[in-house]
């Protein structure tokens, strides 16, 4: 018996092949996003988790100016210090045959012939400095793949002034530099910015650090709180120059993984929530109308004696099909997104290796949310359809109860021709129905929307960030504060425009138990080179006195304008003052606090000291610039903002927009499948009116327009819906979005809205021809033979 | 064939009718050769059992199906070699079909199913003159689920004379009636005959019927077995079964 009805779920899956395919398609797009959400944030976690337990990621970091390394031995003594090593960093130049661009550099020392203790070094290939050798170092990864450096060739390198050639003995990868990053660098420049690693010995003498140290990094006793460390280490640096330890967290390469990760597991929970919610309901939606359509089988299956239990477990089985499918065609998708994603974020984040798997509680999950929705879609159309006594679908069919709407009682029912009016009673005869294909085509709509709003928000952005923000051409930095009169240096150099100047002042903003590590940019009052954008994006006036802050950290702190803030200074004389907020300004990207720079110098207790500076250039002449810059002592750093920008918008194509057009995809998929099913099934519901119609001398046209007209008036409805419902999500991922890197406005234009609509009534448009194809095989007599 | 008539004005004119298909994978023969004339004015019941081809017979002379050989003229009109546009247009301009399950459209009420047909004609009556030749004048706002079978079958009537057509068409236009309510709407059939004068061909397996018809065509196996004419045409009130 039941082999019998094995056989009909075989041939009913292949008969409703395009309707089977279509609801699979929702399943998978749901699952894959689960999949690919999870996967990746796990890849990231797991592999920055091996990596820092197997190289001895350090707990503190604190750097000074210089301090003998006796101070070390008294560092030790710390109670709940496990170990600390001391080093010597040094910001470097270099020049690399065969590129012309300004490359800045930090050389770190690692013990004699050895691996240091702490961060241990991941060797990629080649080996560490031999001991005793002064002429060998050991470059980043990222930085040897840029310019395709190996173990042999040779660098120059400018230590402290002096030029050195170097031979690089070996390409390694570290715990600290997961996310490399130059000073006051927004985005990972590998060709520009190197991280390279040297013998202790070699460094100090070429740095002037023989005998000792200006960098400490530690490993904590495990259980060891972190901030009597901190105090103790500052306190004990402090006559040595000392800038403020701090934790690992605080780390710009640790951070940078942190938020990343944070903004995965967020955006891992919204997306699929969306997602696999959109699928749960359409499923519940399109299955309860296939089994629907099949009332009367089930009725022939009862009078034959089939049980209700045997019944709903054909049709269960059914389902089944259709969710196991769809949950094996997300599964594989997602995978394979996975890679492509976890590719991606591989080269931004360099670990020895990306681990990626896909975890069997992740597959198990997304089964169950699918096996869930289809189970309530399935029971409640099942229920129905086996509640009907038998007899009654032997019977012709008793027409259903329809009554005239509201429409009609109006003016415009007397000019109605009968198709319209068919289109219009239906709708509102089947009102839960018609809500729900509203709702379904309006939920794809609104995920086309969420898809599709940041390729034009995060254009937005850099746009403001490039245009108002950023406005000069090169970016200079100072070794350290040097005085006003470098700025007239500059102005004499060749090819240069125009120069600004600027204080920076790192500081810990404190209020309360929150604290933010940044730096006070103190600018002219009114700026021409680097804007301070209001609200409405217009130039802000400095005020003479007070901070300004980005909207992000304001909102971090808990400040406002009025408030006062701790400003802990980490430079100099490392006072504490307490400053109040002037104003807050909205940043799109970093997170930064403004000053007038005379009001800076004077909380400084410093004269018109100056940071970098910034200047608007004669591109074509750039050689000549950067010749003679690198010939000016204290510039530590030139940065190019085209660069800059040009890094940026890579990144948000190779990461974000990675991300949105996968979304897209399955959006555009869902909205079809979608669309489709409601016209498909539209048409069974009506096969036997349309061709009575057919019958009584009605075109194919004339016929065809009561489904589309009902497809496209339900589509009309839906849009305005999915406008609402994607907006909705756009703002819960814009939310989940927002992190310390950038900040993503909450923009949606026109032309994404439009986009929106445009991809419904494309589904709408290809489900109608689908639809009218089938309409040209309509048989008018067999319709009008079977009873419905 | 047999015409005692004096005027014998062929509306459809069959010969050598043909039609095969394909049910899976058998060919069933639907109709093997069949030769007819109807004529103008008169009222013919084509009976035959299941599978005898009647309904085939019907669907082709009505446009909705098309012979695999033989001809079929409707006046000076090829069905045979006709396009579906052109077959659309025969049947809204000249047809009316009757269908056993009324196939009313359930979101119209009755007078809207009419007009949906007279909305596309040419020179139709109004809904309101359809439905008061079948007697129902007072249920015209009346949607199908509030009207008995017998009315929606006068609904359906209604709905394919109010076109003015040449022919009346009806598939079994009794069968999911009882006997009561079924000669009601025979006797709808018999006056829109008499009165209108339309070609009218009824299709049945109930040999009853075929006592009000002028001439009586039996069908079977694919063939026309027998025609003969009834000297007298029985009034559809007299018929019961």
């Amino acid at each position: 018996m039941i082999r019998a009805l094995e056989r009909k779920l075989l041939r009913d899956l292949v008969g409703l092949k395009s309707q089977a395919a279509a609801i699979a398609v929702v399943i998978g797009a749901g699952v894959m996003v689960l999949i690919i959400m999870v996967s990746t944030l796990d890849a990231v976690r797991v592999s920055m988790q091996r990596f820092y337990d197997s190289h001895q990621f350090a707990d503190v970091f604190a750097d000074l100016k210089r301090a003998p390394e006796g101070v070390a031995e008294r560092m030790r003594t710390i109670p709940g210090i496990n170990q600390l090593e001391t080093r010597i960093r040094a910001p470097v130049r270099l020049e690399v045959p065969g590129f012309d661009d300004p490359v800045r550099g930090v050389l770190i020392s690692v013990p004699d012939g050895r691996q240091p203790d702490i961060n241990r070094l991941y060797l990629r290939s080649g080996s560490l400095p031999a001991p005793g050798r002064s002429d060998q170092v050991l470059i980043a990864e990222p930085f040897s793949e840029a310019h395709r450096l190996e173990a042999g060739d040779r660098l120059r390198v400018i230590i402290n002034g002096r030029l050195e050639t170097l031979m690089i003995s070996g390409v390694a990868l570290s715990p600290e530099f997961v996310y490399q990053i130059g000073p006051a660098d927004l985005l990972p420049d590998y060709e520009r910015f190197a991280v390279m690693w040297m013998n202790r010995r070699t460094l100090g003498h070429a740095f002037g650090m023989d005998g000792a140290f200006n960098s400490v990094v530690a490993t904590l006793q495990s259980g060891a709180a972190v901030e009597p460390v901190i105090d103790a280490l500052d306190a004990l640096l402090a006559p040595y120059g000392g800038v403020g330890a701090h934790p690992r967290e605080d780390l710009t390469s640790h951070r940078f993984i942190m938020q990343r990760i944070e903004t995965q597991e967020v955006m891992a929970v919204v997306l699929p929530v969306i997602f696999l919610g959109v699928s749960a309901f359409l499923l519940n939606v399109l299955l309860g109308r296939i089994i629907r359509i099949q009332r009367q089988q089930v009725a022939v299956l009862k009078a034959f004696g089939y049980s209700n239990r045997q019944i709903a477990l054909h049709y269960g089985q059914l389902t089944g099909a259709i969710v196991i499918i769809g949950t094996l065609l997300g599964i594989g998708f997602g995978a394979w997104a996975s890679r492509g994603l976890a590719g991606v974020y591989a080269e931004y984040f360099r670990f020895p290796d990306m681990v990626l798997t896909v975890q069997p509680r992740e597959i198990v999950l997304s089964f169950l949310v699918a096996v869930a929705a289809a189970a309530l879609g399935t029971w409640r159309a099942v229920r129905s359809a086996v509640s009907l006594p038998p007899a009654e679908a032997m019977r012709p069919p008793a027409p259903e109860r329809f009554t005239r709407g509201w429409l009609e009682a109006s003016v415009l029912g007397r000019v109605l021709d009968q198709p319209t009016r068919i289109i219009l009673r239906n709708l509102n005869r089947h009102r839960f129905k018609a809500a729900m294909s509203v709702l379904g085509i309006g939920l794809s709509a609104g995920l086309l929307l969420t898809g599709s709003y940041q390729f034009n928000a995060v254009d937005h952005m850099l746009d403001v960030q490039y245009r108002l923000v950023q406005k000069a051409d090169v970016h200079l930095t100072f070794t350290d504060p040097s005085p006003e009169r470098a700025a007239a240096e500059l102005r004499h150099t060749p090819g240069a425009h125009y120069v600004e100047v600027y204080r920076s002042v790192p500081v810990r903003l404190r209020k309360g138990h929150s604290h933010y590590r940044t730096a006070i940019l103190g600018l002219d009052a009114n700026p021409k080179l680097r804007g301070v954008l209001d609200a409405e994006h217009r130039d802000l006036k400095l005020p003479p006195s007070g901070l300004v802050l980005t909207d992000y950290l304001a909102e971090l702190l808990g400040l406002s304008p009025g408030d006062e803030v701790e400003v802990e200074v980490m430079e100099g004389r490392r006072q504490t003052i307490q400053a109040e907020v002037a104003a807050v300004v909205d940043d799109p990207i970093g997170v930064s606090a403004y000053m007038e720079r005379q009001a800076l110098n004077r909380i400084m207790r410093e004269g018109p000291a100056i940071s970098g500076a910034w200047l608007l250039t004669d591109r074509s002449r750039d050689g000549e610039l950067f010749e003679h810059l690198w010939d000016v002592p204290r510039v530590a750093s030139i940065g190019l903002i085209s660069d800059a920008e040009r890094n940026i918008r890579g990144y948000i194509e190779d990461t974000v927009l990675l991300m949105m057009g996968i979304m897209l995809l399955l959006a555009g998929s869902i909205a079809f499948a979608v669309v489709y099913n409601n016209a498909r099934i539209t048409f069974a519901e009506r096969a036997r009116e349309l061709a009575t119609l057919r019958v009584l001398g009605f075109s194919r046209s004339e016929v065809a327009w009561i489904l589309i007209g009902e497809t496209l008036l339900i589509v009309l409805v839906a849009i305005p819906l999915g406008w609402l419902i994607g907006t909705g999500f756009a703002w819960l991922l814009n939310q989940a979005m927002t992190m310390d890197l950038m900040r993503v406005p909450f923009l949606i234009t026109p032309g994404t809205y439009a986009f929106a609509a445009a991809g419904v009534l494309l589904a709408a448009a290809l489900s109608t021809l689908l639809i009218v194809r089938r309409l040209q095989k309509l048989d008018m007599i067999s319709a009008l033979k079977t009873v419905e | 064939m047999s015409s005692a008539k004096p005027t014998p004005k062929v509306v459809f004119s069959a010969r050598d009718l043909t039609k095969v298909y394909l049910m899976g994978e058998v060919e069933i023969h639907a109709l093997r050769g069949v030769d007819l004339d109807l004529y103008a004015g008169e009222l013919t019941v084509m009976l035959g059992a299941s599978g005898s081809g009647k309904s085939t017979l019907l669907n082709i002379l009505g446009g909705l199906d098309s012979a695999t050989a033989g001809s079929v003229r409707y006046g000076e009109q090829d069905l045979v070699a006709a396009s579906d546009s052109v077959l659309t247009r025969f049947r809204r301009d000249h047809v009316g079909f009757v269908f056993q399950f009324y196939n009313l459209i359930s979101s119209l009420t009755a007078r809207e199913n009419v007009a949906i047909v007279t909305e596309i004609s040419r020179d139709p009556m109004t809904p309101e003159e359809a439905l008061e030749l079948v007697g129902l004048q007072d249920r015209m706002d009346h949607f199908p689920s509030q009207l008995s079978g017998g009315e929606q079958q006068r609904v359906a009537i209604a709905r394919a004379v109010a076109k003015r057509p040449a022919v009346l068409l009806c598939d079994e236009p009794t069968g999911a009636l009882d006997s009561k309510t079924g000669v009601r709407v025979l006797e709808v059939i018999e006056h829109i005959n008499r009165e209108l004068a339309t070609t009218t061909a009824v299709i049945t397996h109930n040999v009853i019927i075929a006592d009000m018809a002028d001439r009586v065509i039996q069908l079977s196996d694919g063939r026309v077995s027998d025609i003969h004419s009834n000297t007298h045409r029985k009034a559809a009130a007299e018929l019961s079964w």
